[in-house]
């Protein structure tokens, strides 16, 4: 029991508001900058994938969004507010509104699934009955309900991930951040978590960074949508494009591409040529 | 191995000191604002109090029954050994039941704190706790920095009576001492300073056993053999601490009491 924690309120956001806004953002680390001179902007209702070689910083990226890291230098604003002007209250307040899939799950170990799924709400001192609904429901999303009572050490590497997603979502939150939700997974499994995350881009239309080491889980991401009817993605007929799936893509600690899919597959860098081929 | 250059060893050491003054003066803090964990701390002190009951009672008990075999022994050269009673009370309530009831629950408790919270650590549940909006410190360190401190106090005042029990024991049964008279010296030679003495020092060894394996947990990095690790430097650390306190607490109260 947490006493007197409070739900904060929703920023309000209109179509095509800046969400997240790096600009000029450098963080270095004892090995020397990790991310150099980074600027972009992610609106409302967008998806936005990034990419790039192992170790390029792309895990740092999200949790400078997040503010679990705090730049060296440089500005970033999460719905408008800069995180650098936020007291660590406020900070927390502002993370009750982001849900975060992380590389590894990062479910605790202590907690069966139900309480995992439920932390947030619990935190929020929601009504048992709700917090128990709305945890069905969480978990009815990503197709796990059957496994509301199980500990994290008694699931598989992608039920651990839909359920750090039902964690992520529970709250419906305005911004989700998902750090490599298919890394280490098999291709059929990878395929499940993307088309949930096709689910909920389509369904709620979150605003969400999303990185992959996965081309493939990139292009499907960006060509497919979300069929309601029949439960599960579709081609976008026509060799279609989601209009709201953006591309990022780093490398050296540098942006090197920000850009539609279009521009993305037209590119006339070489490097970028190669790494997507 | 490479050996760091003296200016980054002083480096290092510096920020660690301000990390864990940070890190201690970020936990009080929470502890006299909401949100407050209740449950967590009620958690704690099941865990850190009447998980380690056992080893206290029988450290204290164990330690009672040497101190008096050894110093029987010596005051009977002096034909003392009827101060035997005294002794032994005076040195568990003043110094052994603290002391070793810190060691040993530091034993049990910081080295438990650093790798709960270092595996934590290392499979990124705490940054996922901060990132569903919990402080980390308020729910994880204050609860157990509270717990072990109000324990502490609890458990060192039964370690002292076990021992003055396993002490009187070992008198009556072995060396054929009268009972009566054995806890009548007792009694009568504990003051108001010495019971003072002995009941503040768990409070500063809950405190260093707490916060020390709160803050080698939570700076646990590299994988299960950093866990390890911050488990090692828990231990050592907080053990020493408790030593050195004993110390500086024993000396204050000398300069307080005059005894």
């Amino acid at each position: 029991m947490a006493t007197a924690a409070t739900a904060p309120a929703r920023p309000t956001l209109k179509p095509g508001d800046p969400v997240v806004e790096f600009s000029h953002v450098t963080i270095s680390f004892d090995r020397g900058p990790v991310l150099n001179d980074i600027s972009f902007t992610v609106r409302h209702g967008e998806m936005r994938i990034i990419l790039g070689p192992a170790g390029v910083g792309k895990s740092v990226l999200m949790k400078l969004a997040n503010g679990l890291l705090t730049p060296d230098s440089g500005e970033i604003r999460i719905f408008g507010r800069p995180l650098s002007d936020m007291s660590p209250r406020e900070m927390y307040e502002l993370r009750a509104h982001i849900g975060m899939v992380f590389q590894e799950s990062a479910l605790f170990d202590s907690l069966d699934v139900e309480d995992n799924v439920a932390y947030r709400l619990i935190e929020e001192h929601v009504p048992a009955s709700e917090v128990h609904e709305r945890v069905v429901e969480a978990l009815r999303f990503v197709e796990l309900e059957q496994a509301i009572d199980k500990f994290p050490s008694e699931l598989s590497g992608g039920m651990r991930r839909r359920v750090s997603i039902a964690r992520a979502i529970i709250s419906n939150p305005d911004l989700i951040l998902y750090d490599s939700p298919t890394g280490g997974l098999d291709p059929i499994t990878s395929t499940t978590i993307i088309e949930l995350v096709i689910k909920q881009r389509d369904v709620s239309q979150t605003t969400s960074l999303l990185i992959t080491h996965r081309i493939q889980d990139a292009f499907t991401l960006a060509t497919h949508r979300f069929n309601p009817a029949k439960n599960e993605m579709d081609l976008i007929p026509n060799g279609g494009i989601d209009p709201s799936t953006k591309f990022l893509v780093l490398n050296d600690g540098r942006i090197v591409f920000d850009g539609t899919t279009q521009e993305l597959t037209h590119t006339t860098d070489d490097w970028l040529k190669a790494f997507i081929s | 191995m490479r050996i760091p250059s003296p200016e980054a060893f002083a480096k290092r050491t510096v920020a660690s000191v301000q990390e864990y003054s940070l890190l201690t003066w970020h936990a009080i803090s929470s502890i006299f604002s909401p949100p407050r964990y209740i449950d967590d701390t009620f958690t704690q002190m099941d865990f850190v109090g009447f998980g380690s009951i056992p080893i206290v009672i029988l450290t204290g008990f164990f330690t009672g029954c040497v101190l008096t075999l050894q110093s029987a022994t010596s005051l009977k050269q002096f034909g003392a050994v009827n101060m035997t009673g005294r002794l032994v009370a005076l040195s568990m309530v003043k110094e052994l039941g603290p002391v070793l009831t810190g060691l040993m629950v530091s034993g049990r408790n910081a080295s438990g704190m650093a790798s709960e919270l270092g595996s934590m650590k290392v499979t990124e549940q705490i940054d996922a706790m901060r990132a569903l909006g919990t402080d980390p410190v308020r729910k994880l360190v204050a609860p157990r920095l509270v717990a072990t401190v109000i324990m502490m106090f609890f458990l060192t005042i039964i370690a002292d009576a076990c021992g003055i029990a396993g002490g009187a024991l070992v008198a009556v049964g072995l060396l054929g001492l009268e009972g009566s008279a054995f806890f009548h010296t007792a009694f009568r030679s504990l003051v108001f300073a010495d019971v003072i003495e002995g009941l503040a020092k768990p409070l500063f060894s809950g405190f260093i056993i707490a916060t020390i394996g709160c803050f080698y947990g939570l700076r646990t990095t590299g994988g299960t053999q950093g866990v390890g690790r911050s488990t090692t430097q828990a231990v050592v650390a907080s053990s020493v601490l408790i030593i050195l306190f004993d110390f500086l607490v024993t000396k204050m109260m000398i300069g307080i009491f005059g005894r």
